[in-house]
Parts: C-alpha cells; structure tokens; sequence
C-alpha cells in the first residue's frame, strides 16, 4: 500500500497548484471570504475590495488602484481575475468588491444594447446616465483599449495609408484578418461599418475569420503579409513590437474604450476618488501597452510588480 | 429554441453558397479523410508490425496515451507559431494535429486485433506450411479487421468531432459556424452547427460499424454465435 501514496500526493499537489497556475494572479483568490468583505454594511472610509477581470490588464489596472489606495493608509483586499463583466458586475452588486477597472464603451454596451454613440465625450454621457443608481464613475482616464485596425509600416508607406479614410482610395482587394464577428456584426468595427463609415465597397474586402482575438495568430499573419490589415487590441505590446501602423478613426468607427474606475456607491468617499483619480490623470495607452508588455513578454512581470514599478515611476506612491 | 433551430435549417440560404451546409460539410470531411488517411500510413504498417513481432508495445502504448493527453487547440496555435507557416498553409499544422489525434485508436486497433489472433492459429498456420507473408495476409489480418475497423471507428469519431478546430486558424469546416456563432452570441446557430457535427459523426461510425460486421470473417463470426 505504500506504493499508493505517491501517486496520491502528487495528484493532491497538483489539485492545489492548479487554481494558482490557472489563474496566474498574484493574489490568492481564497484569500479573503466574501461574506467577511460586508462592503455594504461597512461603508466609508473602511477597507476597499479590489476586483479584476480575467484578463491581464484588468488586473494590472486593479493593481494600480489598490497600491495607489494603500499608499494613502487604506486597508485594501484583492479579489483578482473574477471572470467576465456579468460575473464581476454582479459581484459589485452584491458587495463583494467595491471597485473594478472598467471600457467605457463596453460598459455602455451592456447597460444599453442600442446605444450609439461615437466620440468619447458622448460615450461619457451616455454610460453616466446608463449607469445604475448603486454604482459611480470616477474619472475617466486618457488611455484605451479598444479595437483598432493595423496595416505594416511598409504598406502603410507604399499605399500612403495612414487611417481608415485612406482605404477607399485602395485600388486592390483588401485583404482582413480578426474575430470572425466582424464578418457578422452589422454595428460596431466591423466590415459593414467598413463600407458605410468609410465607405469600403462590400466586394473588395477579403474577409479571414482568425479566432485568437487579435492574438499571435492575427499578429502574424499581418506580419507575414498573409493580410493587410488586422483587427488587434490597441494595447497588445505587438503592435509596437512589429512596427504596426494603427490607422486613424477620425469618424469614430471604433467605439471609445477609456479606462474608468467603477464604485459600488456605498464605498465612495473623497479620499478614495482623490487616490483613484490621481492615478486616472496620468495614465495613457501607451502605459498600458508598456506594462502589458512586460507582463505578456519574456519578463513576465507580476502585475503588482508592474503597477509598484508604474507607480513609482509617476510619483504616486 | 427548436423553433429557432427549425428555422434556421429550414432557410435555404443555408443550404448553398461558401458559408452553407453541403460547402462545411463537404470541408469538414475533407480535413478529416486526409488527417486520418495519413495516420492509417503511418498506425497499420507500425500496429501490423508490432501485433506480428510483439515488440516495442510499451513504447507505442506510453507513446500514444502521451499524445492523446495533448490538447489539440493549444496544440494547433503552438505549431502554427513554430512552423511559422502562412495563413494559406495553416491545413498543414491542423492535419498534424488531427493526424496525432488519430494514429493512437488507429495503432491499437491495429496491434490489439492481431494480438487477439489465438496463437494456435498462427502456429497451425506455420504448421501447415505458411510463409510469414501468408501468415500475416491470410491468417492474422482477416482475424484482426474487425479490431481494427473498431480502431478506424474511435479514430475517425475523434477527428470528425476535433476537425472544428480548423476553424479557429480561419480555414472552413463545420466548425465555422461555431466560431463565427461565437463571437456574436448566436447560440441558435452554435447549436446547429453542433448537432451537425454529432449527426455526421454518428453516421460515419454507424456505416463504419456496418462495415465492420460485413469485414468480420464467417468463422469468427460463427465462433462468437456459438459462445453466446
């Protein structure tokens, strides 16, 4: 029998390292107890639930925000990586965090499924008034990230195409790449609003479905001049990296995706929006490609490494 | 939902054109013939081999549970990155990993049926005078076909379920409507294109299973109706 005990245990330690492995946050998300977090009860002034998305930069951003609250003397607790925005925004509701990194535009999208606003400012107004009575919106902070379409430097040069504008004038079929729902949507980036927002014709677009999100996948086949143009995040450190061209969207195609902080009301007092904002005046796409960069590259800094060394770096902590 | 569904199969533009039905499933079996037409070249000569020899079965069987552990998706991304292929060339590395999924069912079916050959069958068979060559082709192949279609049944039941993942890299196939459903929340269509898939994997296994019982020699079939 003793023979069985190996295998067992090492079955056991792989049991415990999956959850940390899986979700590659810096926290340990059976750290704090979520009926002992009573946010709602506790009001004002007391310890700040920080929540994440599931996505790096969620947490990177959610990092930025407890390090800068901690640095004024408040008791913060981390529940990183909780999931999609249904799962997050539900545990917002029910005071299990008090504050997460949020898109305004696609903030907007879910509280409104018919909205249509273009420029930022619009967006702004229309995702204040869509917002629920029990939650708030700090300030909203230069930098996004949002769609953008992305041709190589050299075809850039050789077509003389800097922006979306510039695409009806090319003469050829252009050839695009990204998640296939932009073959499907008829609102949003996609290849209809191609055709009406900047008048592409419908025939000379080639359309190639890649489902990895903008990930290596599209990178590369924009890279290898498999497509001309491609369908990245804004702030995916490749686009740097390769010398992509992102193209201008002076009519707005592309729906505004600025960083703001979103409260549980309950929780909001002026020391925490003054913390919170000081690092929202400061922080712009290019932070977030940088810090992005160093989590996603060979680095793989933590993201409360990176959000320490950001912080710094701005004077804020 | 049913109605929805109902719907959706019953609007013939569904049923021409680049993105119809016959077009997907027309691809759908066309990466998955060729990824399992290249693992039988590989899996029958090496099952053969090895059902005939005995040799090297710890090998093949650590070997081939290791790879069907692999996952086929990252699988794909991994090889599309690292043999820097195209996206013109991207049938490359999903055959591969197609082809990996299948050659493990396949090689089993293969060393397992001739194992199974009582061996005072072989031995009668050299007995009497057989060469190995006839040894192999007349005695033990027949008595292993039916183990090893059932190998050929698993194997071709796998990659008809995993070929969707061509998909993801943008080529064609069935499982272009559950990636492209995907992304827009279309689950009416995800759930189409799903049952599509299942009833053109039960219905390859269903004809393979046929061919199965026809392949099954009169006498191990007699053999088996006598034990029942």
């Amino acid at each position: 029998m003793a023979n069985q005990s190996l295998p067992r245990r090492s079955l056991l330690a792989g049991l415990t390292l999956a959850p940390l492995l899986g979700a590659c946050s810096s926290s340990d998300p059976f750290a704090s107890n979520p009926a002992a977090t009573g946010s709602g009860t506790s009001g004002a002034g007391g310890p700040v639930t920080v929540g994440s998305a599931n996505f790096p930069e969620s947490e990177i951003i959610g990092e930025l925000y407890a390090q800068a609250l901690e640095a004024k003397g408040r008791t913060v607790q981390r529940r990183m990586q909780i999931g999609a925005r249904e799962v997050y925004l539900s545990a917002l509701a029910e005071g299990s965090i008090d504050l997460i990194a949020e898109y305004t535009g696609n903030l907007l999208g879910y509280y409104d499924k018919s909205a249509t606003p273009t420029g930022a400012d619009e967006v702004a107004e229309a995702l204040a008034a869509a917002l629920p009575a029990e939650f708030a919106l700090l300030d909203i902070a230069q930098a996004e990230d949002k769609d953008s379409y992305n041709v190589t430097a050299e075809f850039s040069t050789k077509h003389g195409i800097t922006s979306l504008a510039d695409l009806a004038g090319y003469p050829g079929t252009l050839r695009i790449g990204g998640n296939p729902e932009l073959a499907q949507r008829d609102y949003g980036p996609g290849l209809v609003g191609l055709t009406r927002v900047y008048g592409v014709p419908a025939e000379r677009m080639a359309f190639t479905p890649i489902s990895d999100g903008g990930g290596p996948l599209t990178i590369r086949a924009l890279a290898k001049g498999d497509v001309d143009l491609a369908n990245i995040f804004s702030t995916t450190p490749a686009i740097k990296e390769q010398g992509f061209v992102t193209l201008e969207d002076p009519k707005h195609l592309i729906t505004p995706q600025n960083v703001v902080p979103l409260v549980a009301k309950a929780k909001l007092d002026d020391d925490l929006a003054s913390a919170i904002n000081a690092v929202q005046r400061v922080l712009t796409t290019d932070d977030l490609l940088a810090m992005n960069g160093r989590n996603a590259g060979d680095e793989k800094a933590q993201p409360r490494q990176i959000a320490a060394d950001w912080l710094k770096s701005k004077g804020l902590v | 939902m049913i109605a929805a569904l109902a719907q959706w199969f019953g609007d013939a533009s569904r049923w021409a054109g680049a993105d119809g039905i016959p077009q997907r499933l027309v691809e759908h079996l066309a990466y998955s013939a060729l990824a399992l037409a290249i693992a039988a070249l590989i899996a029958v000569p090496l099952g053969l081999w090895i059902g005939h020899t005995g040799k090297g079965e710890r090998i093949v069987v650590l070997l081939s549970s290791g790879l069907r552990s692999l996952p086929t998706l990252g699988l794909l991304t991994f090889l599309v990155i690292v043999l820097d292929v195209s996206l013109g060339q991207v049938l490359i590395p999903v055959t591969v990993v197609l082809t990996i999924l299948a050659v493990p069912p396949l090689l089993a079916g293969c060393y397992s049926g001739l194992q199974a050959v009582p061996r005072e069958v072989v031995q009668a068979a050299v007995a009497g005078g057989h060469s190995t060559t006839q040894v192999v082709t007349a005695v033990e192949l027949p008595n292993a076909l039916p183990m090893m279609i059932a190998g050929l049944r698993s194997a071709a039941l796998q990659v008809l379920a995993t070929t969707s993942v061509a998909a993801y890299v943008g080529l064609g196939g069935l499982g272009r409507y559950l990636f492209d459903a995907l992304g827009v929340q279309d689950y009416t269509k995800m759930l189409a294109g799903a049952l599509l898939i299942c009833a053109l994997a039960l219905l390859t296994d269903g004809l393979l299973a046929l061919l199965q019982r026809l392949l099954t020699p009169a006498g191990v079939r007699l053999e088996r109706a006598r034990n029942h």
